[in-house]
């Protein structure tokens, strides 16, 4: 019994903590078992645990960054639409795992997963409420014609109100839009806008010039009325279907198209603990390094798993571990990890190699020949898995020519 | 370790620096004055580019600077001395920088004492541990010098300096822009105290400001540059010569004009022609510069463009070696051979060597091979007495005999590579170490290199003309590092994903469904067939029918290869459709148990030994009882699967893929009514009553919806095939075992295509409105959008194969942008990541010692040695021990 006990206490210490609850959720479920089999069990894992592990030496570094490239020509070039949904394309495959890995401060499609709390998830009707509050909405999104004669002050809006319903927009909202707009003064009649242009706005003789008018026009078009910015289209999802009680229960989602991470977090009805987004910038600043180290690996495990190819986690967090160690986002390539490298062999024998040798000639750079490229420059043996260990046995070159040690 | 290994051989550091003009004049033997290079006699010019003093390169020449001759004179400087001073292009943003700082009358940082000081306390700190912030901090230095327009140290007003590329300096004056010339910039590059230059990112020990501007130019020795002489007796000489040349003559223009006080304007046009040809020197691909070049237009190749890019010094000779002892040929394969092994051509064998010391416990075998001469395998090809220290080559020497008896201990021979080797193995491109493995060499008649062909999935090779590299090992340390960590049998298991990458594929996979399916039993004579291929000699078990006759299985046939405590249990690949079951209790036969070692139900398949399958019967093997015991399996067992294929044969037919009247009638109807179904979402469209996808245009969502529809057509007119095509043809065994093929290529062949797509898209372009002339304008049907009908047995229609072979190029096109791309981005990964790994305390970290992650991957385990990523499989040890309690009782 003890021993048991003795022998749970060391695994503990030694084996990773999931490790350990899988092993003590396990043992608890195998109720057939006696405590001799279960200490038995219980050294077992953690002999096996102990065996797996790394060696010292083993250079993790060039094995990941192999595991990751080696399937890379396996991988599509194509976009594919998100998830099934037919509304968003997104991005997958070799194209976005080199826009992670460059780095690129927008992605390419941007998308947003917004999950919503407790009060707004289960309906669809309140997750469209809260969709509406987020979606980019301009004017011309919800008016179907925009008039207006040259040499006249009067702009005619007219509004489609099947969209106003749609992104529960009133036309009061827009007429207040209008008026802030400082073009003059708009009133409400049914279902137009009359917007009187002010003389202080537009001064008589731009009233007769086409270009002036066509830019109030475009002014008025991209008028913003409600929304975050760059959020251009939301999509009510079923995230999670459960049968309560016998009833299905469905739990709504928001897929955007865009992304505002910022923004979105703060409005209400959002699900801050859970809503994400595929950009990493916007990860970084708002909710920090390590966010977006996690986002990180959650974006190349996705593209990598789309394209049906097997890499272990493991690689792709040193990936990410490299990318966002320095405490902000480094790209791979010569703009960041590679260009910052210490030793100016290493970056000349990786691009812009002449540049890289005058940058060191100027600052009187220091080689050190430490690294992998420098030590094969060099000819040197590289410094990883058998080539740090440096022992040597003294030969003594005996009178039988032999050279064996002696 | 060879002597030509020496520590002191080995270099240490290597500082990077400028030159300074006294530098340059100190190592300078040869002092440039003259353009021509040969006299009319053809001797060289003295104090031309050709200088004997630029060091010995002929054979049998004396250098006149140090008295050795080519194989040993390093080559010497010589230098011109430049009439006006020059600039050194690369460094154009370094130079704007320091004057933008720094003060154009006494030279000093345009910040106050105080705060130089501070700064400077700052920099010093930081240089070391953050140099990335340090750079940062250099920046803003200059930027926050450059916005002080007063200095504060004399008070004189400070301007504006504009750069413009590639090496042209304007001062913005209150009278106007004035033209820096490198003169000037020199004097005030001069001026900047030492202090203060280190603030600007520039150490003034190694590079003095100054430095930047040449006032002296060094020039290469003849090594560096040499002289190649053609058949025809004439002399060419090397461009980095024709470029030099260019540099003498425009100076000595400019010298002239300068002793003959020619007007301003004609010194400072010469002089700008001086200063793009030193620059053109030093690279001549510079923008907006007059580019060198030869009388037929090539550019010269000059100092820049010998280190840049993929070929350059850089990537080209020092990153990427050239080596000798090595060999390569076409691939063949021999699936009698070990997958340790490879299959050497005796040609090649004799070629290659390897050194052999020789001791008195191997004089015998040493003589042997001295005896048999270079020309005879097993032989040896040179002989390195150790007395006399004199090399031997072989195949000048008649005497083999006498020389294997003067033989002794100490001496050394180069003897041919033999059986038992070991050697290095590579298939490019190169991307994982599973590309280069160690494997044992064994010599054999032929010409091409043979493997077994289980290692094809590491190197990803095939035998349609594929060729490979050998290369020996010479050292004995390399050996037995090749034989522990190289060797094929230590790469079964890929880091990648945690499981084996080495095993079947093809013919292994359905050869092991054919042996182990319930209804193959094996006679007498044909188990000792199958065993003998395996090469074991085992006694057989008892037989699992007696009478009439005895007869085995084919699943006790693989148990007497299984360890013998080995449990497993898992799905076979066939375990879907008809024969799905969940439970180890499978009627279907396609639940694989094994117990103690012995395989009760369940057929072999993908699932169980094919190649990159996480979690099969190899895997288990490899983790549990180690590589040796998998690589017994891949050279016994898996022969045997391939021989019981020989036994049963396999293959596919025209007649294989025929489905019959009735099932083409059922994929006609289908057809139609996916037609008609289009038809009306095409009508609609055009009415205006087609209800669109959210977010997507009419016409978007219309090509949508017919696609989808289509797709479906597709794959009920492949189910349809597929009822009506005899289940236990060979061609289903294929692709249900995932020998090759799949129920798409079935579909393709026996029922229709389907819609070809292109950018995710039916296709639309051809001539203006349509795909083809054979359709109206404007024509939205499925047959004109590229939606073929027909299938591969019945053959295409002209248009459908057109529009195959359109869809078919798109697929080529992405295959090769996609190579490129993955290319690149996989040098870069390896280039950000190559100085990682794991510390003894457990950490990865870089060369420099910072830490990157505490624990590797979180849990300190290696992939290779997981269950698919997992590092323990709890489940499994407590199977094992509730199973080693029922032993018990």
């Amino acid at each position: 019994m003890t021993s048991l006990k003795v022998s749970l206490k060391a695994a503990k210490e030694i084996l990773p903590e999931s490790l350990y609850k899988e092993l003590e959720e396990k043992l608890k479920r195998a109720e057939d078992l006696t405590p001799a089999q279960k200490q038995r069990v219980v050294e077992e894992t953690v002999r096996r645990y102990i065996e797996s592990m790394v060696e010292p030496g083993e250079p993790v570094g060039t094995v990941a960054a192999q595991s990751i490239g080696e399937p890379g020509t396996q991988m599509t070039l194509r976009t594919f639409h998100y998830a099934g949904l037919m509304e968003f394309d997104v991005t997958l495959g070799l194209p976005r795992l080199i826009e992670i890995v460059d780095a690129k401060r927008e992605p390419s499609t941007p998308i947003m997963e917004i999950y919503l709390d407790e009060e707004h998830r289960y309906s669809e009707e309140k997750a469209k409420e809260v969709a509406r509050k987020i979606e980019y909405t301009t004017l011309e999104k919800v008016m179907s014609s925009i008039e207006y004669m040259i040499g006249e002050r009067e702009v005619r809006v007219t509004l489609d109100p099947e969209m106003l319903e749609d992104k529960g927009v009133s036309p009061e909202d827009v007429l207040n839009a209008i008026n802030g707009t400082g073009l003059g003064r708009a009133v409400l009649e049914g279902n137009v806008i009359r917007l009187e242009l002010s003389e202080k706005a537009v001064p008589d003789e731009s009233l007769y010039d086409l270009k002036a008018l066509k830019e109030i026009e475009a002014k008025l078009r991209k008028l913003y009325i409600k929304g975050k910015k760059g959020i251009n289209r939301t999509s009510i999802r079923v995230a999670d279907e459960k049968v309560v009680d016998g009833k299905v229960v469905r739990e709504y989602m928001i897929i955007t198209e865009g992304s505002n991470l910022a923004e979105v977090l703060e409005v209400e009805g959002v699900d801050h603990t859970r809503t994400t987004t595929n950009n990493i910038f916007e990860i970084m600043e708002v909710l920090g390094i390590e966010a977006a180290r996690n986002a990180i690996i959650e974006e190349i495990m996705n593209v990598l798993e789309d394209s049906g190819l097997d890499v272990d986690i493991r690689h792709v967090m040193l990936v990410a571990d490299v990318i966002t160690w320095s405490g902000t986002i480094r790209q791979i390539g010569r703009l960041g990890v590679a260009g910052e490298k210490p030793s100016a062999l290493a970056r000349a024998a990786f691009e812009v190699t002449v540049h890289q040798l005058y940058d060191a000639a100027a600052a009187g750079e220091e080689e050190s020949l430490r690294g992998v490229t420098e030590s094969i420059i060099a000819g040197l043996p590289p410094r990883v898995g058998t080539g740090q260990v440096v022992a040597s046995v003294e030969i003594r070159r005996g009178g039988n020519g032999g050279s064996g040690p002696s | 370790m060879s002597e030509r290994f020496r520590e002191a051989y080995l270099i240490e550091r290597i500082k990077f620096g400028l030159l300074s003009p006294q530098e340059i004049r100190k190592m300078a033997k040869v002092n440039v004055i003259r353009s021509d290079i040969y006299e009319a006699d053809g001797s060289p010019v003295m104090g031309g580019l050709r200088d004997p003093h630029f060091g010995a390169i002929e054979p049998g020449e004396r250098c006149p600077v140090c008295g050795n001759t080519r194989e040993e004179c390093p080559g010497h400087f010589g230098r011109i001395e430049l009439a006006r001073p020059v600039l050194l292009p690369h460094l154009g943003d370094k130079i704007h920088a320091i004057l933008q700082a720094t003060c154009r009358k006494c030279g000093k940082l345009r910040l106050t004492s105080e705060r130089i000081e501070y700064l400077k306390r700052i920099y010093v700190r930081l240089k070391d541990k953050w140099p990335t912030l340090a750079e940062t901090m250099i920046k803003s230095i200059v930027k926050e010098a450059s916005d002080v327009k007063e200095c504060p140290h004399c008070g004189e007003r400070q301007f504006e300096i504009k750069y413009t590329r590639p090496i042209i300096f304007f001062e913005r004056r209150a009278e106007g822009e004035v033209r820096l010339f490198p003169t000037e910039i020199r004097d005030r590059l001069e001026r900047v105290p030492n202090d203060h230059v280190l603030l600007l990112g520039i150490d003034p020990e190694r590079a003095r400001p100054e430095w930047m501007v040449l006032t002296v130019l060094p020039v290469p020795p003849l090594s560096v540059r040499p002289s190649i002489t053609l058949e025809t007796g004439l002399r060419a000489e090397d461009d980095l010569t024709h470029a030099l040349a260019e540099i003498v003559r425009q100076n000595d223009k400019l010298k002239s004009l300068l002793s003959a006080s020619a007007p301003e304007g004609m010194i400072e046009d010469t002089w700008l022609t001086l200063q793009h040809v030193v620059s053109s020197y030093i690279d001549n691909e510079l923008p907006n510069t007059y580019q060198l070049s030869h009388r037929r237009r090539r550019p010269l190749k000059t100092l820049a463009q010998r280190l840049k890019g993929k070929e350059g010094r850089f990537r080209g000779n020092l990153s990427g070696k050239r080596v000798n002892f090595s060999a390569r040929t076409v691939i063949s394969p021999d699936p009698y051979i070990s997958v340790n092994e490879v299959g050497v051509p005796i040609d090649v064998a004799m070629t290659l060597t390897v050194q052999m010391t020789v001791t008195e416990y191997n004089i015998e075998e040493a003589r042997k091979y001295v005896a048999n001469g270079p020309y005879k395998w097993p032989g040896a090809v040179l002989l390195h007495k150790a007395k006399t220290d004199r090399k031997i080559d072989l195949r000048y020497q008649k005497n083999y005999k006498q020389l294997a008896k003067e033989l002794e201990p100490g001496d050394i021979i180069e003897r041919h590579l033999m059986t038992g080797d070991i050697v290095l193995f590579n298939r490019q491109p190169t991307l994982h170490r599973m590309s280069i493995m160690g494997h044992i060499v064994r010599v054999m008649p032929g010409k091409t290199f043979r493997i077994n062909l289980l290692v094809c999935p590491p190197y990803n090779a095939d035998f349609d003309g594929d060729e490979m590299n050998l290369h020996v090992l010479r050292l004995e340390e390399a050996q037995s590092e090749a034989r522990e960590l190289l060797l094929v049998e230590k790469n079964i298991l890929t880091p990648r994903y945690g499981g084996p990458i080495i095993g079947g594929r093809q013919d292994y996979i359905s050869g092991a469904y054919i042996l182990t399916i319930k209804t193959r039993l094996y006679t007498e004579q044909e188990v000792s067939r199958l065993l003998a291929r395996a090469g074991v000699a085992v006694e057989l078990p008892e037989p699992a029918i007696l009478k009439p006759r005895p007869l085995w299985t084919g699943k006790q046939l693989v148990s007497l290869f299984l360890p013998e405590d080995l449990d497993f249990a898992g799905k076979s690949k066939v375990n879907t459709g008809a024969l799905k079951c969940d439970s180890e209790n499978c009627l279907n036969d396609s639940y694989i148990v094994v117990r103690r070692g012995k395989l009760l139900s369940g057929v072999l398949d993908k699932n169980a030994i094919g190649a990159e399958q996480p979690g099969n019967l190899l895997h288990i093997v490899a983790l549990e009882y180690g590589e040796a015991k998998a690589r017994e399996l891949l050279d016994t067992l898996f022969r045997m699967f391939i021989r019981s294929l020989e036994i049963k044969g396999l293959t596919i037919s025209y007649h294989s893929i025929e489905i019959g009247e009735a099932a083409k009638k059922e994929i006609e109807r289908l057809t139609q009514e996916a037609k008609k179904e289009i038809e009306e979402l095409i009508k609609k469209y055009e009415e205006g009553s087609l209800e669109p996808i959210p977010g997507r245009t009419l016409e978007e969502s219309l090509e949508l919806m017919i696609i989808e529809r289509l797709q479906r057509l597709r794959s009920s007119a492949g189910e349809v095939a597929i009822k009506y095509l005899d289940p236990f043809s060979d061609i289903f065994i294929m692709a249900k075992t995932g020998a090759r093929g799949s129920d798409v290529n079935i579909t393709q062949m026996a029922s229709m295509l389907g819609q070809q797509i292109v950018r995710g898209k039916r296709l639309t372009r051809g001539f203006r409105t349509r795909t083809l002339a054979h359709f109206a304008e404007g024509d939205k049907s499925p047959e004109s959008r590229g939606f073929i009908k027909g299938n591969f047995r019945d053959g295409l229609r002209p248009t459908e194969m057109f529009f195959h072979a359109v869809a078919g190029r798109e697929g080529l096109i992405d295959t090769a942008v996609k190579t490129s791309q993955s290319g690149y981005m996989q040098r870069r990964l390896i280039n950000a990541l190559q100085d990682l790994f794991v510390t003894y305390d457990g950490t990865v970290r870089d060369f420099w010692g910072n830490v990157i992650q505490l624990k590797y991957g979180e849990d300190g385990v290696d992939p290779s040695r997981t269950y698919h990523g997992k590092a323990v499989d709890i489940d499994r040890i407590i199977e094992r021990v509730r199973v080693q309690r029922v032993k018990k009782r």
